[in-house]
């Protein structure tokens, strides 16, 4: 009886303890989307309701959006989003994949330390080269081309591309490919026909985080793109200081910036996880 | 039969390792090439340019100039309030993201209604780009009249704050923190989810209470994971640009200028290409210290 009594008394309070649980995760959740949740509520805004007390309260209206892209032609922004940030990802799984393959499955003494200098190039802060690499551009003709972005990006991304290929195709048995090289495939078919299939998934989440990186890449889109090959990223700070004050319109355009991005990665958020962990963490 | 085919075998083994060797190199060549031209041209014009009189406005201004664009920027307190500011900037914001991100980590691997959901939620920021963050915050929550934030603390009879002017810093690191807190939770509820289930219950059944539990099983458990977070968010954070580009623009003064915007400044409004170019090369000289450091403790983590 008294054991019963004590049972249910714990079953009570792992109840309880559950339910604050749930308070607590769902307090933290609501928090840390709100800004983003504002910004979709303060879109449908009109200006004047945009400013006024903050309310849930109020006539919707799609006027910020028409002003937006009566502004701005956000469809050219979001395709150049699109085509550097593909594109660089492409380039990037392109010239990372035979470095990846040689590491992972002809490792030397030297393959360790390689990886870490790769790791450590991507330390060296954008800053730090902004000066040449604008000069370059300017005296190559490539301000403000789509180009030289899809070219910076795949170096940007390149050492996180090649590290996580490498961890992904680490896992790959070496007796499939072996056995593969046994039938006479030659290194292209190797890696085209057996490996890239194998490690299918951890291709995936490299490409997917190399794509995230890229269409929120702010310094180099900034800096050198004004129009023909301006991002998203451009089309937002374009937003930025002197219509700051019109709430409205600047949450349209936020809206509309993020919301590909967004959906995408709440997508593939799974697949995106186990690139993030860096393959450092199983 | 036998012998001559393992005699054949041997040879072409031999002449395989040979080979293989060539093919490795022809392998690597191309992401090794590129990365390597990626580091030393920029970083040798950078060097190149740092020595020289160079401004993009005045082409009258040319020469070799030594030491001496070193010299203006090391005498320059602004250039130090640069370096502490962004020390200051990726200190503030690991601490925060780490403690916090691990805090998350553990509540958001209980079960409870809904998680599937508030997990999206919560991970949401992360995906937010840099430049919409940074504005969204500035106009929507921090702004001192039509802010969130400030409407919310005069409904409580306080009275309302201009973040970005009153506490630039605070306000910055709030901002980046916001964005790089779902980046650390995510990875440590990955680490925390491949907790061998068996080993806590068998702690619990000992008696273990919750805060044992939390910092003799689960904090030791999640050391690599940490490892990962530090490393990955000191990449970025030590150039974080856009969300001080577009909120305070360096300001108060120079308060928010970190190194990243120090050298903008420098090259892009100034057109002082030889003192950014100098600026840049202390950049990359701090990246290499933090990068030594780092790497180190770190890379014993990730296996390679």
């Amino acid at each position: 009886m008294a054991q019963k009594k004590s049972a249910q008394k714990k079953s009570g309070q792992k109840k309880s303890g559950r339910i604050a649980v749930a308070i607590v995760a769902w307090a933290v959740a609501i928090a840390m989307f709100f800004p983003i949740f504002w910004i979709v509520v303060t879109s449908f805004k009109s200006e004047v309701d945009a400013v006024a007390a903050p309310t849930l309260l109020f006539r919707p209206t799609l006027e910020s959006y028409a002003e937006v892209q009566q502004r701005a032609d956000y469809f050219s922004f979001a395709l150049n989003s699109v085509l550097i940030s593909v594109g660089a990802t492409a380039l990037a799984l392109l010239v990372a994949t035979p470095g990846a393959y040689a590491m992972a499955f002809r490792p030397s003494k030297r393959t360790r330390s390689l990886l870490l200098w790769m790791l450590s190039t991507k330390m060296l802060p954008a800053v730090g080269v902004l000066v040449p690499i604008y000069l370059l551009c300017r005296d190559l003709g490539l301000l403000d081309s789509r180009v030289a972005l899809i070219v910076i990006y795949m170096l940007m991304n390149l050492p996180i591309v090649v590290w996580l290929l490498f961890t992904f195709f680490k896992e790959v048995p070496h007796d499939i490919l072996e056995a593969g090289r046994m039938d006479g495939a030659r290194v292209g078919g190797e890696i085209w026909h057996l490996l890239i299939p194998l490690a299918l998934p951890g291709v995936a989440s490299t490409a997917l985080l190399s794509i995230i990186l890229c269409w929120n890449e702010a310094f180099w889109s900034l800096n050198l793109s004004s129009s023909q090959a301006a991002p998203l990223t451009t089309f937002i700070a374009s937003f930025s200081s002197p219509e700051g004050l019109f709430f409205a319109k600047l949450s349209a355009a936020s809206t509309i910036a993020i919301a590909p991005i967004l959906v995408f990665g709440w997508l593939s958020q799974r697949q995106l996880v186990q690139g993030l962990t860096f393959g450092a963490v199983k | 039969m036998n012998a001559v085919m393992t005699s054949s075998a041997a040879e072409l083994s031999q002449g395989r390792a040979a080979g293989r060797g060539l093919r490795r190199s022809l392998l690597l060549a191309p992401s090794v090439g590129l990365l390597l031209l990626w580091m030393i041209v920029p970083l040798a014009m950078t060097l190149y340019f740092s020595v020289r009189r160079y401004n993009l406005l005045d082409p009258t201004i040319t020469g070799f100039a030594g030491l001496e664009n070193y010299e203006l920027l090391v005498t320059d307190p602004e250039l130090w309030t640069a370096l502490i500011n962004t020390l200051v900037l990726v200190g503030s914001v690991l601490v925060i993201t780490v403690a916090l991100g691990t805090v998350l980590a553990v509540l958001f691997n209980e079960p409870f209604a809904g998680r599937g959901v508030a997990r999206l939620l919560v991970i949401a920021p992360f995906f937010v780009m840099p430049t919409v963050s940074a504005l969204v915050w500035k106009n929507l929550m921090m702004h001192p009249i039509y802010g969130v934030i400030s409407f919310l603390l005069r409904s409580v009879g306080l009275a309302p704050i201009d973040w970005l002017a009153m506490a630039p810093m605070l306000s910055i690191i709030i901002i980046v923190a916001w964005q790089w807190l779902p980046f650390a939770l995510l990875i440590l509820l990955t680490s925390l989810q491949s907790l061998d289930h068996e080993q806590r219950e068998a702690a619990r059944m000992d008696g273990a209470r919750p805060l044992t539990m939390f910092f003799f099983i689960i904090l030791p458990h999640l050391r690599r994971a940490i490892g990962v977070v530090v490393m990955m968010e000191t990449i970025f954070l030590l150039s974080v640009f856009a969300e001080i580009f577009v909120t305070t623009s360096g300001g108060p003064g120079d308060s928010t200028t970190n190194l990243a915007f120090l050298i903008y400044t420098r090259a892009l409004l100034q057109y002082d290409v030889g003192g950014a170019s100098a600026g840049g090369v202390i950049a990359i000289i701090l990246a290499n210290i933090v990068a030594f450091f780092l790497v180190r403790s770190i890379a014993r983590n990730l296996e390679a």
